[in-house]
This record gives C-alpha cells, sequence and structure tokens, in this order.
C-alpha cells in the first residue's frame, strides 16, 4: 500500500490533511485571541494573552512556511470533474490568497512588536527569544503595522469564511468528496 | 530601599565616626525627614535578551532617626507614592499604576518599616525591614552607604534586590526578571 502521507493527483495524504487543520484551527483562533485581548479590562491577562498571541503567532508563522514547502513538494489532488469553469479559476485564487494571509498576518505581528516603542521581547511559548525584524521603531510605524494586522485579520477571517462556505456547498450542495478529502486520506476514489 | 536609607542614616552615623572624626557621631544622632527634592528613587528591572525597564518614583516620603549610643536601634520609615512611578513611556507608566502591577488607585503606598540596622563598615550598614505593597509584607534587606553628612543634612546610597513575586507583581516574567533593582539616593533634613 502507497504511503498516505503524501498527496496523490487525486488525493491530500495526512502530511497536507494535518497542517490544514492544525494551521485552521490556530489562525481562527488567533483571530478570537487577538479580538478579547486588546479589550480586557485586566492589563495583567490582556499582556499574558498578547504574549500567548505572539507565541501562536510564530508557531503559524513555522507552520506555515512547513505548508508552503509542503505544497511545492507535493502533488496537487485535481478538482472533481463536476466543477464548473468560474469555480476551477476562482479557486486557485482564494487558495492563493488564504495563504498570502497566512503569511502576511504573523509578518505584520512580527513587524508591529518589533517597531513597538515598548520594547517588549518575543519569548514564544518561554521557550527561546525571537529577535526583532530589523525595523525602526517609532510610535507611528507601530500604528501602522497595528493597524495593518487588524486590516490583515478582518480581510483574513472574510477569506476564511469564504473558503467554509465553499466547502460546506461542496459537501452539503454538490455532494462531492471536497470536502471529506481533506478530512481522511481514504474517503478518495483512488 | 527606604529601609536602606534609613539603615544607612544609622549605620552611617556609627561608621563615620571614625573617618569623619569624633563629631560626626554626635551631629547625625537625631531625627531626620526625607527631602525628595534631593533624593531619588529608582529601579530597574532585566529582560530576556539584554537590556531592561528603567524608572523611578516621583513621590515618596520618609524619616530616618540615627540612635545615639546604639546604631541597632536605628530606625528607618519610608512611604512610596506608586501612582508617581515614572518610565519615560507613558503606556509602561498606565500599565504599571493599573491591577498588572501596583494597583495604585487600591493600594496607593508602599510602605518600608526597619526592624534592625546592622553595622557593615565604617560607613555601610544593611537595614533590614517589613516592606508592604498589595497588602502582602515581606522582609527585605538594603544595603546603605553614608555619602555625606553635614550641617544637619545626611545622604545615603541605598541599594537592594526585591524580588516582586512576593508583592503579587510578577506579571511578565520570565520576560522581565522576578528582581528589582532599587538604586535610592535619600537626603535627610533634620527635624
Amino acid at each position: 500500500m502507497q504511503t498516505s502521507i503524501t498527496n496523490s493527483t487525486t488525493r491530500y495524504g495526512w502530511g497536507a490533511i494535518i497542517l490544514h487543520w492544525l494551521i485552521a484551527l490556530i489562525f481562527i483562533g488567533q483571530f478570537g485571541l487577538g479580538f478579547v485581548m486588546v479589550r480586557l479590562t485586566s492589563q495583567r491577562t490582556a499582556f499574558e494573552l498578547i504574549q500567548l498571541h505572539k507565541s501562536f503567532g510564530f508557531m503559524l508563522l513555522g507552520l506555515i512556511i512547513l505548508r508552503i514547502a509542503w505544497r511545492l513538494g507535493n502533488a496537487t489532488p485535481a478538482l472533481p470533474h463536476s466543477v464548473g469553469t468560474l469555480e476551477r479559476r476562482a479557486a486557485p485564487l482564494a487558495h492563493l490568497a488564504l495563504y498570502a494571509f497566512q503569511l502576511a498576518l504573523p509578518l505584520s505581528g512580527w513587524a508591529l512588536v518589533s517597531v513597538s516603542m515598548l520594547e517588549i521581547p518575543s519569548l514564544p511559548f518561554n521557550l527561546f527569544i525571537m529577535p526583532n525584524l530589523p525595523l525602526a521603531e517609532s510610535d507611528g510605524a507601530e500604528s501602522f503595522w497595528a493597524a495593518t494586522h487588524w486590516y490583515l485579520a478582518y480581510a483574513g477571517m472574510a477569506i476564511v469564511a469564504l473558503h467554509i462556505a465553499a466547502a460546506l456547498r461542496h459537501h452539503f450542495q454538490l455532494r462531492d468528496g471536497v470536502l471529506t478529502r481533506m478530512i481522511t486520506p481514504s474517503s478518495d476514489q483512488e | 530601599m527606604y529601609t536602606r536609607i534609613l539603615g544607612f542614616a544609622a549605620v552611617a552615623a556609627c561608621l563615620a565616626m571614625p573617618v569623619s572624626a569624633a563629631v560626626a557621631l554626635g551631629d547625625a544622632a537625631g531625627s531626620y525627614s526625607i527631602s525628595p527634592a534631593s533624593s531619588s528613587i529608582r529601579f530597574s528591572i532585566g529582560k530576556v535578551g539584554g537590556g531592561g525597564l528603567s524608572g523611578a518614583f516621583a513621590r515618596f516620603k520618609g524619616s530616618i532617626r540615627i540612635d545615639n549610643s546604639d546604631v541597632g536601634r536605628s530606625q528607618v520609615n519610608f512611604t512610596i507614592f506608586p501612582e508617581s512611578v515614572g518610565t519615560g513611556q507613558g503606556r509602561i507608566d498606565a500599565f504599571l499604576r493599573s491591577d498588572a502591577v501596583f494597583d495604585a488607585a487600591n493600594s496607593p503606598e508602599i510602605q518600608f518599616r526597619s526592624t534592625s540596622v546592622t553595622r557593615t563598615s565604617d560607613t555601610t550598614a544593611l537595614v533590614s525591614g517589613r516592606l508592604t505593597a498589595r497588602g502582602k509584607t515581606s522582609t527585605e534587606k538594603f544595603s546603605a552607604e553614608l555619602g555625606g553628612l553635614k550641617a544637619g543634612t545626611i545622604k545615603f546610597h541605598v541599594t537592594g534586590k526585591v524580588l516582586r513575586s512576593r508583592y503579587g507583581m510578577d506579571v511578565g516574567t520570565p520576560i522581565y526578571s522576578n528582581i528589582v533593582d532599587f538604586d535610592m539616593t535619600l537626603t535627610g533634613k533634620r527635624g
């Protein structure tokens, strides 16, 4: 039996599936954490949650780099024949956008931390010191990256919502294997 | 820190004698009140990767009483108003004043009351006492060095390390050290 770690032309392997769901969980979780941490009245809890948000952000950056490498080094399963021309063209663009947001969000967060006049070091999960990006500190730069990070987060969530809607449509309306093949390699008709 | 200062004064009075001649002790004995204008209470906290956070308290008050016959019976009392903390970064000051650290609204005073003063050299002393902050009291030690004594004015340089976790202020560890380094210059005026 062929290993199901890697992708084939018809199905996703465990590598792509695990990276997909792990990143999905962290990506959406990070939005929730970010939303809450800037609205707390307890400054102490806010500080701790912001450090946690930074930790998961660096973890996400590492995972997405691994995921892009994995994608480039693996076959991409073809869409079912039933998928129409419009979606066949739109889906890769939406996926490209998702990858772009997955990279841009942790990078903009890292830039925000790097330029902040507060100079709070990054110590992901209290394990190691993550150096800052070589960017000049200033209040103006901090405001810029904070706004950028904020807009990217909301835009990223909009793309995620679209992605989820498309997946549910495939499963419940089109009744094809597009969603289930991202859940287990064996659900594929290979 | 205040403790140190008081201890310093007491120690200084005793210690200074050999250096400053017999008049010093007689001159040093007495009660002094800390003069904020010519005193400073600075602190710094190291952080991972180097550097740190430093600041000062702008408002504080205190007294030093140097016992004429027994330096060990000298007393140092000090009160710091954490609302006056300043680091040069307004957002950090607001954070320090908030319930994350000092909770200045509910605990407006940090107090030090010396319990013993031990002379360690001609011009230095170790001051032990009870430091109270945010409703928690712990024993702390400060080193005091006599910096000068003249015309009813006594000056001490006081240093010491305090573990902020003892006072419920351990937010930010281990990014920021648990150890707070105090560096104080305390000037007391007789009266």
